[in-house]
């Protein structure tokens, strides 16, 4: 008994689908989501309502919006870069932890610095140290074809047992000494928080007008220059590139440092846009490194779709935050994020297959 | 001589280790079959969760409640590993993406997270957590004591699932089946083995085990639950496989190493050792990633018995 449905491979991609699947693959989640919610008895269709209330139906909501968006645009251009090269880089969350850490030694360093000198050293920092994290992960790709999930993953939990040596274990750079009780960092100097920018009623986080300018950069490097072309054949075709010449190693270990940069940059945003000290608990508990990796699957690893699906996700988180409480516990936000992945996941099988009904010639012969 | 300090590491060895086998031996079995599952994290999340509900739900005799909530553990863990399977092997996507989003949607953030809410299970500890036995009073006995009779049922179960999945593996002709579908899928195939059915099945059986992992960790260790209970046990679950070369006995050996890691702080601590224990607690994940790189390269790589056709889809009518 076979089934009535077939696979077969599509031999050419027809452009609706650039649009169509990501579309599909949201209605999918929420018809999903909707039956998680239904089942543990909560009605799908006023949560889905409250949450676009909360997250984009007004200027206020879609400000805050912005802000959670900002961190996912960061992480979200960090796994396009690295997925567009085969590297499976979900050490995004680790990466933006260090970004976190360098930007809060540059703004307490630098503290009596005008201001723009202050961010340029804040985006400077936590990109090294972010770029830093992550060129391990490349190293050991390059020097040993060590699995890049596995180690870029362990480095997040090491990285996270890092950020709470600084702040809870020791008598870092980074902590109080004058906080008692509850140790905290230190609070950035007023010189060093990163500017709103107001566009009419809306306020835009400078951060994300960064992350716009990165996602131009990533677009025109990935689409318009020799450097772009090569990851390309990479991704493609190892044994090709190999044979063009194309040195794989260097490019493993520079790709693995430019995602890190761009997730170091978005801890970066997050010190300097939104919570203006080193908190280990706060940034650890958001996983905007995580997200990243719904963002860029979404995006279909295209940098400049990858902001306008952060802005999206960013309102889903903006909206849980404000709405957390019986009737909206925590962990539906990431719960529906995962259905996003999975139906986007699932949708991929459109752009690879056309589905079709089986048909038989006769008998004993299949096709 | 049981204050021994090597006693103490090798009994909670075995005791933080056990879980970390379980989830460990379930991947196996799904590497076995050429399926990567990278959703273990959240198959043992959603099962950790599940067996605190069915602990304080069910009522009845402890022994028959806990027998019921790591068969609830279980069964959650194979539900999502049914999707998991359902997405990689019927629906040929890209094995490591699918696992990754398992692991997001069911994870500490995602949807065990929600169940906990929903189902209230944090507000309260465990009415019937899995004790540690103590069969006829050997919990005492010098040396061995600690170490092999001071440990919960689960423990033994694993032993008896260790053997049997060696048997199963290298002694009987079911076992060499799944072995050929992972090496080579066509030519099973063409034994007339239904490749579809194998991966399936032990695709399940992989995330069941995993469930029972994260059991062990709701209702032994802690027992109580929290988001995020097993604290990446199902990744380092993952690097075993490979650093036990896909063979339960060394993988059994593998996770006892890394029980032993993970508690050495706080064995250390309770003996006023003064060390860093910030860099104790990242010695498992340290650990993971130096094994990992010894395996990759140099002489181990050539001795590795990764099944040839892991994580590739399998599709009948391409040749």
């Amino acid at each position: 008994m076979q089934s009535p449905l077939r696979l077969e491979r599509r031999l050419t991609q027809p452009k609706w689908l650039n649009w169509g699947v990501p579309l599909l693959s949201l209605l999918g989640a929420l018809i999903l989501g909707g039956i998680v919610l239904a089942a543990t008895g909560k009605n799908p269709i006023s949560v889905y309502m409250r949450i676009l209330e909360r997250g984009f139906a007004s200027t206020d909501a879609f400000s805050r919006t912005l802000i959670s968006a900002t961190p996912y645009a960061f992480t979200g251009l960090a796994a396009s870069v690295a997925f567009r090269m085969g590297l499976i880089n979900i050490g995004g969350e680790g990466q933006l932890y260090l970004g976190t850490i360098g930007a809060a030694f540059a703004g307490i360093a630098f503290a009596d610095q005008p201001t723009p000198i202050i961010i340029a050293a804040m985006i400077i920092c936590g990109m090294l140290f972010g770029g830093f994290w992550a060129s391990i992960v490349g190293v050991l790709k390059a020097k040993f074809s060590t699995n890049e999930i596995i180690t870029s993953l362990m480095l997040n939990y090491i990285a996270a047992i890092l950020l709470d040596y600084l702040i809870f274990n020791s008598k870092s750079y980074w902590r109080d000494p004058k906080s008692f009780g509850f140790p905290t960092g230190k609070r950035l100097v007023e010189g060093a928080y990163w500017y709103d920018m107001s566009f009419g009623p809306i306020t835009v986080p400078f951060g994300f007008l960064v992350a716009i300018i990165a996602a131009g950069i990533m677009w025109f490097l990935y689409n318009r220059t020799r450097f772009g072309y090569e990851v390309s054949v990479i991704a493609s075709s190892p044994s090709a590139a190999r044979y063009a010449g194309i040195r794989t190693r260097w490019k493993i270990i520079t790709v693995m440092s430019l995602s890190g940069a761009l997730a170091g940059l978005g801890g970066a945003s997050d010190v300097g846009d939104f919570r203006h000290v080193l908190d280990s608990k706060g940034v650890q508990i958001a996983g905007y490194g995580y997200t990243g990796i719904v963002v860029a699957a979404l995006a279909r690893l295209n940098p400049i779709s990858a902001i306008f699906v952060a802005v999206f996700l960013g309102g889903l988180s903006n909206a849980g935050y404000a709405l957390q409480g019986p009737d909206f516990p925590s962990g539906l936000v990431g719960t529906l994020q995962g259905l996003i992945l999975f139906t986007a996941v699932a949708g991929e099988i459109l752009t690879r297959y056309r589905i079709k009904r089986q048909t038989y010639v006769a008998e004993g012969v299949s096709s | 001589m049981n204050n021994n300090i090597l006693v103490i590491i090798l009994a909670s060895g075995v005791f933080y280790g056990t879980p970390i086998f379980f989830a460990a031996l379930g991947e196996l079995f799904t590497e076995r079959s050429g399926v990567l599952n990278l959703g273990v994290e959240g198959m043992m999340l959603m099962g950790g969760v599940s067996a605190v509900w069915a602990s304080q739900h069910i009522p009845g005799s402890s022994w028959f409640v806990v027998l019921c909530s790591i068969l609830i553990g279980a069964f959650a863990g194979s539900l999502v590993a049914a999707l998991h399977a359902f997405l990689c092997i019927t629906l040929r996507t890209n094995q490591t993406v699918a696992g990754l989003s398992i692991t997001i949607f069911a994870g500490g953030l995602g949807l065990s997270s929600y169940f906990a809410n929903v189902w209230d299970v944090a507000s309260e500890s465990v009415k019937h957590p899995i004790r540690i036995l103590n069969p006829a009073g050997l919990s005492d006995a010098p040396i061995v004591g600690p170490i092999i009779f001071h440990q919960t049922i689960l423990t033994y179960l694993s032993w008896v699932l260790c053997g049997l999945s060696l048997i199963y593996l290298f002694r009987t002709r079911t076992g060499l089946k799944l072995r050929a579908v992972g090496e080579s899928p066509q030519t099973a195939d063409a034994m007339g083995i239904n490749v579809v059915k194998y991966r399936y099945i032990h695709t399940i059986l992989g995330g069941a085990l995993a469930g029972i992992g994260g059991t062990y960790y709701s209702l032994t260790i802690v027992p109580q639950w929290v988001d995020g209970v097993t604290k990446g046990a199902g990744w380092i679950a993952i690097a075993l496989v490979i650093f036990g070369f896909w063979r339960p006995d060394l993988t059994l050996l593998g996770a006892y190493l890394f029980g032993a890691l993970q508690s050495l702080g706080l064995i250390l601590k309770a003996r006023n050792i003064e060390i860093n224990g910030s860099l104790l607690d990242a010695m498992p994940f340290i650990m993971t990633v130096v094994v990992l790189v010894l395996v990759s390269g140099g002489w181990a790589h050539k001795r590795l018995q990764a099944p040839a056709s892991l994580g590739v889809p399998y599709e009948r009518e391409e040749r």
